[in-house]
């Protein structure tokens, strides 16, 4: 990992088209600005990593659960 | 084209009919072409998007409008426009289902639902900003009432 150190209203480089800048500096809050090409999709990591546990959690058992369902549903 | 599936034996399927997820899936994002296959049961709310280059790779989505009332999600025109041409698009919103070992327990996850422009068929899994929706909705009960 690169670490930099940046003051408020300084900006980081990713490629040409990727720009990251210090909006604001609060306590131990940092307001980040991005500009980034529309193709690039940019969130939060720990929803990001929320939603990848989720889709791998949405391929276990998923066929055989649903098959279940049926059945209970069918029964009432 | 054939396709071979895991869960669903061999598959007869149209080009036309793939939709390509560019950036993949979050935890998935190697696998790009998927096919939605509808529930062989017409009432249900579930179909499935299988993936064309994955046999084992399938997750069953539902129709998030019927298991929320009021939910209406918030995807931004750069979110939207990722999927291609707007001008009188229409689109898919499915949200994957995960389904426990106590199948009363499964879920939707609402934020991040599946959008796909059926026009252009590309799709995408959209992460909702905020949290006015649930990454794990139950459903349990609301399947109940629809099936009745």
């Amino acid at each position: 990992m690169l670490a930099l150190s940046r003051k408020k209203d300084e900006s980081i480089m990713i490629g040409d088209h990727i720009e990251i800048k210090i909006l604001e500096v609060n306590g131990d809050k940092v307001r980040i600005g991005i500009e980034a090409p529309r193709d690039i999709t940019i969130h939060r990591k720990e929803i990001y990593l929320q939603i990848q546990e989720e889709n791998k959690a949405a391929t276990v058992n998923t066929l055989e659960g649903l098959s279940k369902l049926k059945d209970m549903m069918k029964k009432k | 084209m054939k396709l071979i599936t895991k869960h669903f034996g061999e598959l007869q399927i149209l080009e036309e009919n793939i939709i390509t997820f560019e950036y993949g899936i979050p935890g998935f994002t190697e696998y790009t072409k998927y096919i939605v296959i509808n529930d062989e049961d017409e009432d249900s709310p579930f179909c499935w998007l299988q993936s064309v280059e994955e046999s084992q790779l399938a997750f069953a989505l539902v129709n998030p409008f019927l298991i929320h009332e009021d939910y209406n999600p918030n995807i931004s025109d750069p979110e939207i426009a990722k999927l291609g041409d707007g001008e009188e698009a229409e689109y898919s919103i499915l949200s994957i289902v995960v389904v426990p070992e106590d199948i009363e327990k499964m879920t939707a996850n609402l934020r991040a639902p599946i959008l796909i422009n059926i026009r252009t068929k590309k799709g995408m899994q959209v992460i909702l900003d905020g949290d006015d929706y649930p990454v794990k909705y139950y459903l349990f009960d609301r399947l109940q009432k629809i099936a009745k």
